[in-house]
């Protein structure tokens, strides 16, 4: 190979050029991502703002909590946490159990039914499949609020009302077709051959659907787990028509408590419980999300 | 071990024909390989053998039982795929073992098997990992090994080599070869690359858009090509195709193609007239044979024991003639070849082989 004068002096002129290009999209790049920072920041503070609201009128003063319009209170009245608790004619202990034996048992009863029924629609052959899922994506469409009376009745005459039955059983049965579709939809991307390997290795579809595709679907199962617990810990009108005796109250149903009391520093105990009753959301979150992102890792063909 | 036997088998997807009227014996302890281009049914044909696809028509039977309606769960058979779907949660001991759990064996058993597959196939050191931690080799060896613990009677192979490069496929080519030897066991193979099936092959069947078009020992296919179409798949490099046309003489055909001078062929039995000539590659010699004709080279591709001119006719048609010589070719050159008739493969206008009188007995 041979190189004279005029190729070095094009080569360097080239790079010069490259580089002079490098970092004119270098600094056009920071510029937008400075832009893109603030945007995000501004869109998380309006999004946030009810909550720090929240948060920071659970430690004011009764009298500030709707006379001024600044977050930072005057003092911090921790104690609205303290009395709070108790401020009840039942203690939140008993609330926070009873929420957790309704959420506990509708998580578990969500995820099992609804994924085994997202198996037999995503995996299995029968007669009338395609009927059967549509008919259950048009359950999704009809309003709960249309359903209330008649179910109302069915509990009234099977003799459920005001025990948690009503609240937990229908889990059970596959009933939120939100969740079997989001798991459907994740079964159908996993790979029918590790399926068809299993068959090949002596397994029923009861034995691939537990050995193999749940322990495939922990990102969806994590992701229905969420939703569930979010959607039953938070739910106000079923436990509203289906529970009566304070005692078996959930927390959503204690705070509302606050509200018919009169007095003077109500409000705050029941922003202070009110936060109290996010705590357990924001801890299974960030527990479930973790298993979201290992589950994601695990496509293991080729 | 088993035989298997498939009567009129046939498969339609919706009202969509794949595969119909296909019979087929495969003899215990044979190597079986499906061979065909890609979508002419191949996996098809092996999923329905697993039990993983439905049959549409017919009957397959393993050992004289009729499996037709028998869940792949309980064909004790074992299967390799393309994509080795290795269970991605489980560690390479539990892919092992997890198929004879199934089979409610005992733990010592189920650690002695496993083991036992790891040491012939190499890959004792990987038993705890996870597949997503093997490259595609050694994936491929730990699906295998899941073949192999369960000592199946039947293998199923599909494609299992595609994955993998050029050099590791001859290596597992080889090991495949041998593992079969010391098992003994029926497999059956499907790839697209006839190399494999040639080298590895018991008996190949080729397939073609769901139909056999021959069935035979690669020797039998590739020195009596039953039709065209196997001519040209089986062999590389690939079989030299002329038109000519062809007339009764008494002792065999008169043939007369442009490219060559017009020849006879001893012993052809049938009349034909528009027929297609084949000549393989490696039969066309140089400075030889006994019908020469003289061609320019166009392309000279070197490949160290052997080199493959391409060359162009006075007629135009172009011919791929395979030496072994040590001369040096250059694109240009004038050369002069020629063949035995002997070397001539006939085929009639329906494309089906034109048999010699004494070979009537392999049509
Ligand atoms: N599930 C299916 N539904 C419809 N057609 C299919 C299905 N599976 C395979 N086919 C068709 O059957 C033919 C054979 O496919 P296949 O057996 O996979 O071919 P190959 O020889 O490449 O393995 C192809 O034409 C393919 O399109
Ligand atoms: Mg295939």
């Amino acid at each position: 190979m041979k190189t004279n004068v005029t190729d070095m002096t094009v080569r360097d002129k080239n790079a010069q050029i490259a580089h002079e290009i490098r970092l004119g999209q270098k600094k056009r790049a920071r510029r937008a991502r400075i832009y893109k920072h603030i945007f995000l920041i501004g869109m998380s503070i309006v999004m946030l703002y009810p909550l720090f609201w929240l948060f920071a009128s659970s430690l004011k003063p009764e009298n500030e909590i709707f006379s001024t319009l600044t977050l930072w209170p005057s003092e911090f009245n921790w104690n609205n946490y303290t009395e709070g608790w108790n401020a009840l004619p039942k203690s939140f202990t008993v609330f926070y159990m009873n929420s957790a034996i309704v959420t506990v048992l509708s998580v578990i009863g969500n995820l099992l039914s609804c994924s085994f029924a997202a198996y037999a629609f995503a995996r299995l052959q029968f007669n009338g499949k395609n009927l059967f899922f549509a008919l259950m994506m048009m359950t999704l469409m009809i309003p709960y609020h249309v359903v209330l009376i008649p179910q109302y009745v069915l509990f009234l005459n099977l003799g459920w009302v005001d025990t948690y039955l009503p609240l937990v059983v229908p889990r059970f049965l596959a009933s939120d077709a939100f969740f079997i579709f989001l798991m459907v939809q994740f079964f159908r991307q996993l790979p029918r051959e590790l399926d068809e390997a299993a068959m090949i290795d002596g397994c029923s579809p009861y034995k691939i659907y537990w050995a193999i595709i749940l322990p495939l679907s922990l990102p969806a199962m994590g992701t229905a787990a969420i939703f569930s617990l979010i959607w039953v810990w938070e739910d106000f009108l079923a436990p509203l028509i289906y529970l009566n005796d304070i005692k078996s109250y959930t927390v959503p149903l204690a705070l509302r408590l606050f509200l018919d009391q009169e007095g003077q520093s109500i409000f705050g105990q029941m922003f202070a419980m009110s936060v109290l009753s996010l705590v357990p959301v924001i801890v299974f979150f960030i527990a479930f999300q973790k298993l979201i992102v290992r589950g994601i890792a695990t496509s293991g063909m080729k | 071990m088993a035989g298997l036997t498939l009567r009129d088998v046939g498969k339609s997807y919706g009202g969509l024909s794949v595969m119909s009227g296909l019979d087929l014996d495969i003899y215990d302890g044979e190597f079986l390989v499906l061979v065909g281009p890609s979508g002419c049914g191949k996996s098809t044909l092996l999923r329905m053998i697993a039990g993983l696809e439905e049959i549409t028509d017919g009957t397959i039977a393993i050992e004289d039982t009729i499996v037709n309606d028998l869940p792949a769960s309980k064909r004790e058979l074992s299967m390799v795929f393309q994509s080795y779907a290795l269970y991605p949660h489980m560690s390479v001991r539990k892919n092992l073992a997890f198929g004879l759990q199934n089979m409610k064996m005992t733990k010592a058993e189920v650690a002695r098997r496993v083991d036992e597959a790891a040491r012939v196939l190499q890959i004792e050191e990987l038993l705890e990992r996870k597949p997503r931690q093997l490259s595609g080799g050694q994936k491929q060896r730990v699906a295998i090994g899941r073949a192999i613990v369960r000592e199946p009677k039947l293998f199923l192979f599909d494609e299992p080599l595609s994955n993998l490069d050029a050099e590791l496929r001859v290596q597992m080519r080889v090991e495949l070869a041998s593992l079969y030897a010391k098992l003994g066991t029926t497999m059956i193979y499907v790839t697209h690359d006839q190399v494999e099936a040639m080298t590895m092959a018991s008996r190949i069947v080729v397939l073609r858009k769901g139909t056999i078009e021959q069935v035979g020992t690669p020797q039998e296919l590739y020195t009596r090509p039953a039709n065209l179409f196997v001519a040209g798949f089986i062999g590389s490099p690939k079989i030299n195709m002329f038109k000519a046309t062809a007339s009764k003489i008494a002792d065999g055909i008169h043939i007369s193609a442009p490219e060559f001078e017009d020849f006879e062929v001893r012993g052809l039995e049938r009349t034909v007239d528009d027929v297609t000539i084949c000549i393989r590659p490696e039969a066309l010699v140089l400075g030889g044979g006994s019908i020469q004709v003289t061609a320019e080279i166009i392309l000279v591709e070197y490949l160290g024991s052997e080199i493959l001119l391409h060359a162009k006719l006075p007629s135009g048609a172009t011919v791929l003639l395979q030496t072994s010589g040590k001369e040096e070719y250059a694109r240009g050159q004038n050369i002069s070849f020629g063949f035995e008739t002997s070397d001539v493969h006939v085929f009639d206008h329906n494309g089906d082989r034109v048999a010699f009188t004494h070979e009537e007995a392999f049509a």
